[in-house]
């Protein structure tokens, strides 16, 4: 039993989104800033005539602010008809990882993040972060 | 068996269409009973339906349409008059019809839908009136031989002379609604082949790309500004012009005609009048006003509510309007129009008319509003009261209408569309609701404004004027009031709002200029403060996100011409929570003290507002003030123990108004503002320190706290303004002033003055 998941990289780890969630990848594009809203949601954008709600998901992981000069990418996801775009650092590629590769979070994690890990895939050379779509998107 | 389906899907919507101009035309019957032409059409409906029934093997519709078809050709042949009762056997004939097609629709077959009752009580209508047949028409039985009755067991042998009439017997008509006929079907036609039936969801769709054209179209030409290409700017402005048209066409293929709406409120108005016991007449103006189809739907149940609303509450029973001296039919006037880019939609009646007494008493009842603030409001503001949640006057809870939920779902669906809703009462007289809704949602003017960087945009509704001010002049022109910024606007108080404190962000204009643009909403004029104004442009409407919504400042985004994301700007949730509710209240009373000015001799009640000294403020009326002006301290000179001052070639009697209510002057320099006041041809000079306003009215709240030398106190503007005794005043400065004029000369020199 093997799952696809889109990797991407945020402060310098790995975290994985289920591929059929993802509508499309693509790299920063203006965005509306949105006063009043809370501070994870970081604006419009404008998808081909569709305005989508970017999410930062280094503010609702709890990470430091990015860097100014760094450029944000976008995962668009679909869940639920509604659109929205989550912004990460960088995107990384697709990978097939199998349950047996699979452990829940360890029990030192704790706080808000870890309703939002699933949990982490052992690949060799680092851990991947599964990521519960829809409570990140959720604010 | 697919092309059977075909036929009957046909057959349905071609019958539901029938049936809501059947619906029409016997509430119509009604008032003209003996209208031809309305039997005939009515008689050729059911005869359609009839005659497809038949052959699509509907028994049961085919039983009732017939002795239907029966009643009918003798009314239209004038065999028969039209009775109340004869029209409700004939709605209820209507009604079982529809029933049948719903069934047909769901199942395919007529299922248990029972129609004996129906054709029995149609047959006893024929029955009943058969005798005074032959009487009314003495020339038709001989022509009538009973052709075409083996369907239906029920029709008894009487009705048998009035079936012929059915077309189904051409040659030997001669009754005079047969000619018509051929002629009104060819018409029909016509119509109908100019016309196609289209999806409304292609529509949707279509409107949607037009949108979409319609920004695209946005960015060519903003870029094509900036390129020095001549055949580009050409193309663009082609382009340009075109999707315009395009976008125009296509908002047509959504404009349906209000009557959508109304074809079936006659049926409404007319049963809930019988339920009522109320004989009440509609009338309809503007039946072909257009609007969008969602808002069409959108506006559907409101208007309804509010229709039910006036025949229930609204107009009185027969009885009581004749002792009240009207005619005893009630009339409910349906009235649309387009009106400033909005389709205003009227309800009234000419009934009892709303107690702004009583709603004030039952808000304050039901803890809606405090007695001190309904104390405060107009009595046009108290209307209003009926839409807040929990309000409802009716004494009796009705069946009909009256649950106290109602007129708080109307207004709110109303505002949902982007509508207003407010209602006019004059006791004895009549209501009004008046509901203004946009032509349509998806594209609309807007004003896109900067703040702190971002661009924001505006709906234009919303945007009465835009008030630019220099630095100089914002510095001196924008007040408070304890801390609340005010703009005078053409002499009364405009509350100010800073976008950028609303939003939390940090305005980034730093030079002073202040750039207000006057918005009203909820019938409250308030000025938003923002940073620059872009343009006016068409805007295509995005729905937002449901968590930004719930944030209640923006009623959407928008794409820019530069494809940048803009937010709108919801202003009426803008309106609600920047203005608080003293400030409303304010402008209530200013509103009320506006009208009740403008009620009565309007510059009779205008004051100049003066101060004195002391930080205190006087008021004097305008009205018999003819001057203002500035006069050298030196020029005063002294006449025995007064002041006086040559002014035009008279000598003025001068007053101090400082010294004469007790205060002292805070002007320097050497100059005195004076105020020159006649009357009856004799003037005075009133000085005071500085002119501080001119304002409308002498306003709501006035106490007698007084002192000497005034009449009481006013509050203006937030601020407490002594009413000056201008008689006192004047006599103070000259005794005989109010005494007949002693020398001609005088009079004359003042005469010169005026």
């Amino acid at each position: 039993m093997s799952t696809r998941l889109v990797t991407f990289t945020l402060e310098g780890r790995s975290y994985g989104i289920d591929v059929t969630a993802v509508q499309e990848v693509l790299r920063g594009l203006p965005r509306t800033r949105i006063p009043l809203a809370p501070s994870a949601l970081a604006g419009l954008i404008n998808l081909r005539g569709q305005v989508l709600t970017a999410i930062d998901l280094r503010e609702q992981l709890g990470l430091p602010p990015r860097p100014a000069d760094q450029e944000p990418m976008l995962v668009v996801i679909r869940l639920a008809g509604e659109p929205v775009a989550l912004l990460v650092d960088s995107i990384g590629s697709v990978v097939d990882v199998g349950t047996e590769q699979f452990e829940p979070p360890p029990d030192t994690l704790t706080g808000p993040t870890r309703d939002l890990i699933l949990g982490a895939y052992k690949l060799t050379d680092r851990l991947l972060l599964s990521l519960d779509v829809d409570r990140a998107i959720a604010a | 068996m697919e092309e059977m389906d075909e036929i009957v899907q046909e057959f349905l919507v071609e019958s539901h269409e029938n049936l809501d101009q059947l619906d029409r035309d016997l509430v119509d019957l009604e008032q003209h009973p003996g209208s031809r032409d309305l039997l005939a059409s009515i008689f050729r409906t059911i005869h359609t339906i009839k005659g497809t029934s038949g052959f699509l093997a509907f028994g049961n519709l085919e039983a009732v349409t017939h002795v239907g078809e029966n009643l009918l050709a003798r009314l239209r042949d004038g065999r028969m008059s039209m009775t109340p009762a004869t029209t409700d056997v004939l709605l209820r004939m209507v009604d079982t019809v529809r029933e049948l097609l719903a069934a047909i629709e769901e199942t395919g077959t007529e299922g248990a839908v029972a129609v004996g009752g129906v054709v029995d009580e149609i047959t006893a209508v024929l029955d009943r009136d058969a005798p005074v047949a032959p009487v009314d028409s003495p020339a038709d039985p001989p022509v009538d031989p009973p052709v075409d009755l083996p369907t239906v067991e029920q029709v008894p042998v009487p009705a048998a002379p009035a079936a012929p009439a059915a077309p189904a017997a051409p040659p030997a008509q001669a009754t005079p609604a047969a000619p018509e006929q051929p002629e009104d079907a060819g018409s029909r036609r016509t119509v109908a082949d100019a016309s196609i039936r289209v999806d409304v969801e292609v529509l949707d769709t279509l409107m949607r790309l037009v949108g979409e054209l319609v920004l695209t179209r946005n960015q060519i030409v903003r870029q094509a500004s900036e390129v020095e290409d001549q055949d580009l700017v050409r193309s663009s402005q082609r382009l340009n012009l075109i999707a315009s048209e395009l976008q125009e066409g296509v908002m047509k293929t959504r404009m349906q005609p209000i009557d959508h709406l109304w074809s079936k409120l006659p049926r409404v108005v007319r049963d809930l009048g019988a339920q009522c016991g109320k004989q009440v007449r509609l009338e309809m103006v503007g039946r072909e006003t257009e609007l969008d189809r969602t808002l069409l739907e959108a506006v559907k149940d409101p208007l309804t509510h509010l229709v039910r609303n006036a025949v229930d509450h609204g107009l009185e029973a027969a009885a009581e309007r004749v002792a009240a001296g009207k005619s005893p039919e009630g009339v409910l006037s349906l009235r649309a129009y387009h009106e400033g880019g909005q389709v205003v939609v009227e309800v009234c009646d000419d009934g009892a008319g709303i107690d702004a007494a009583r709603i004030a008493s039952k808000a304050v009842d039901k803890g809606l509003r405090t007695a001190a603030q309904v104390e405060a409001m107009a009595p046009a503001d108290l209307l209003q009261l009926i839409f807040a949640p929990g309000f409802s006057t009716a004494a009796a809870v009705t069946n009909v209408s009256g649950r106290g939920v109602g007129m708080d779902v109307v207004k709110t669906n109303i505002e949902s569309i982007g509508g207003t809703i407010e209602v006019e009462s004059t006791v004895g007289r009549g209501t009004t609701c008046r509901l203004r809704i946009p032509l349509t949602l998806a594209i609309v003017p807007a004003l896109t404004v900067e703040c702190a960087g971002d661009r924001y945009a505006i709906p234009q509704v919303s945007l009465l004027e835009l008030v630019a001010l220099d630095a100089d002049r914002a510095a001196n022109a924008v007040e408070d009031v304890n801390g609340a910024p005010v703009y005078r606007l053409r002499g009364s108080l405009l509350p100010l709002v800073r976008l950028a404190d609303v939003l939390g962000v940090e305005s980034d204009r730093a030079d002073g200029h202040v750039l207000i643009a006057v918005l009203q909403a909820d019938g409250k004029r308030f000025g938003l403060v923002i940073d620059r104004v872009l343009s006016t442009e068409e805007i295509v409407v995005k729905p937002l996100a449901t968590r930004l919504k719930a944030l209640g400042t923006y009623s959407g985004a928008t794409i820019l011409g530069d494809g940048r994301v803009a937010l709108i700007l919801d202003v009426q949730a803008l309106a609600r929570n920047a203005l608080s509710a003293e400030v409303l209240d304010r402008q209530a009373a200013e509103q009320r003290t506006a009208g009740a000015a403008a009620a009565r001799a309007e510059d009779q009640d205008r004051v100049l507002v003066a101060g004195i000294g002391g930080g205190r403020q006087v008021a004097i009326p305008l009205s018999s003030v003819t001057r203002l002006e500035h006069i050298p301290a030196a020029r005063v000179e002294r006449v025995g123990s007064r002041e006086a001052v040559q002014y035009r070639g008279a000598i003025l009697p001068l007053l101090r108004l400082d010294r004469h209510l007790g205060s002292v002057t805070e002007r320097e320099g050497d100059d005195l503002v004076v105020v020159v006041y006649s009357a009856e041809g004799r003037s005075v000079a009133i000085v005071v320190d500085d002119i501080v306003d001119i304002v409308e009215g002498e306003t709501g709240t006035r106490s007698d706290i007084d002192d000497h030398g005034l009449l009481g106190s006013a509050v203006i503007h937030d601020r407490i303004i002594e009413l000056l005794d201008v008689r006192a005043a004047i006599l103070a400065a000259d005794p005989h002033f109010y005494t007949a004029a002693q020398h001609d000369d005088v009079v004359a020199a003042l005469e010169e003055v005026r």
